[in-house]
């Protein structure tokens, strides 16, 4: 293999280590918790191919394991997934430009691989294109990894795993902390907490979600001119929304800067 | 087991929706609605605040003890994370305080 190559999937995987320690752990707890609910690795395996969303997994268990509806699983995916939409936008116009890998850009864009692409600054010389391939893949390949790890260890070591699906939990509190502290705007948050809590009472715990979800929407979309003081002047697209392992993504760019 | 196979394709099915959505909307030069932009930037949080709430739907305040693991596990989990932000130490501290919680407290 040329030099050029194997620097760019050391710089590629230099960026993308960050998520590595974030997917691994997850992906083992959601694998833990899948195997907890009765469905053995290689589902683990399967649905981190082809589904490929962490925080949509996590749900994904409690839907299995209560034998949900499709109508029901593809309308809570649309709206929890939702927020997708607002992360292609940053990239219209660079996947488009990458050939063979567009597809498989487009499909693997997780909250961790868009703050990780947004703030990859290539080298000189280095291929970004190639390099924001690799991210995404590698990406993917430790969600895997952690999934079936997770789902192996709660097969072969019969720990007691009873309470571990309070990772979902713990999982939901941090990203809204996160979020909470990267905005001054807490308002929708807020919204979103009551409106749940309202539909929970009112609809009970087996009806409320999307309901919950789609009142929401309303409400926001209603307060718009409450809510709304920068994007109605500004055209550029802002989004506020600060991934979870933003924190630690922060590199040694110039350091492989050097070594090329 | 044919229908957890049907629930991960549609699961599968309408994430690549989502992630396609932008792509095949607004891939030509279209402007983006600024509609959209405002609720890439409020929606997300009011989502998962809701999600939270979705993780809390089974506990009942109404029956005996069953709630304060999830309530002592939280709490734990919001001050580590406002005192240490960091986001593995958090999930992975408060989830195995929630665990010995449960099997051998509560």
């Amino acid at each position: 293999m040329k030099q050029k190559n194997i620097n760019e999937i050391r710089f590629a995987f230099i960026q993308s280590m960050p998520v590595m320690l974030g997917y691994l752990f997850l992906g083992m707890a959601f694998g833990l918790m899948l195997q907890d609910a009765g469905y053995r690795f290689w589902w683990a395996f399967l649905s981190s191919v082809v589904i490929y969303a962490g925080s949509m997994q996590f749900v994904l268990v409690t839907l299995l394991s209560s034998g949900a509806g499709l109508l029901y699983c593809a309308l809570m995916t649309l709206f929890i997934n939702g927020r997708h939409i607002f992360y292609g936008l940053s990239f219209l116009e660079k996947f488009r430009t990458m050939g063979r890998a567009y597809p498989y850009m487009v499909f693997s864009l997780t909250d961790e691989t868009y703050s990780v692409l947004c703030s990859l600054k290539c080298p000189p010389g280095m291929n970004e294109k190639k390099i924001s391939f690799l991210i995404s893949l590698f990406d993917q390949i430790y969600w895997i990894t952690g999934s079936v790890l997770g789902a192996i260890a709660g097969q072969l070591l019969s720990f007691n795993t009873r309470g571990i699906d309070f990772s979902m939990t713990a999982l939901f509190v941090v990203i809204v902390l996160n979020q909470w502290m990267d905005s001054k705007e807490h308002r929708p948050a807020i919204i979103g907490f009551l409106t749940g809590i309202a539909a929970l009472l009112m609809l009970g715990a087996d009806n409320f979600l999307l309901p919950a979800l789609a009142v929401t929407v309303a409400v926001l979309l209603g307060l718009r001119s409450v809510l709304d003081k920068k994007t109605v002047l500004d055209k550029k697209p802002v989004l506020d929304k600060k991934p979870i392992l933003q924190k630690k993504e922060e590199h040694t760019e110039k350091d492989e800067v050097k070594e090329v | 087991m044919w229908h957890s196979l049907a629930i991960i394709g549609v699961i599968a099915v309408c994430t690549i929706i989502t992630r396609a959505v932008p792509f095949l909307i607004f891939g030509g030069k279209k402007e983006v609605p600024t509609a959209v932009h405002y609720l890439g930037k409020v929606l997300p949080p009011a989502i998962m605040a809701m999600l939270v709430v979705y993780c809390l739907k089974g506990i009942s305040f109404l029956q005996g003890s069953r709630w304060i693991p999830e309530i002592l596990a939280i709490m734990l989990v919001i001050v580590l994370h406002l005192w240490k932000k960091n986001t593995l130490l958090s999930i992975g501290a408060g989830t195995i305080c929630y665990m010995i919680l449960v099997q051998f407290v509560f």
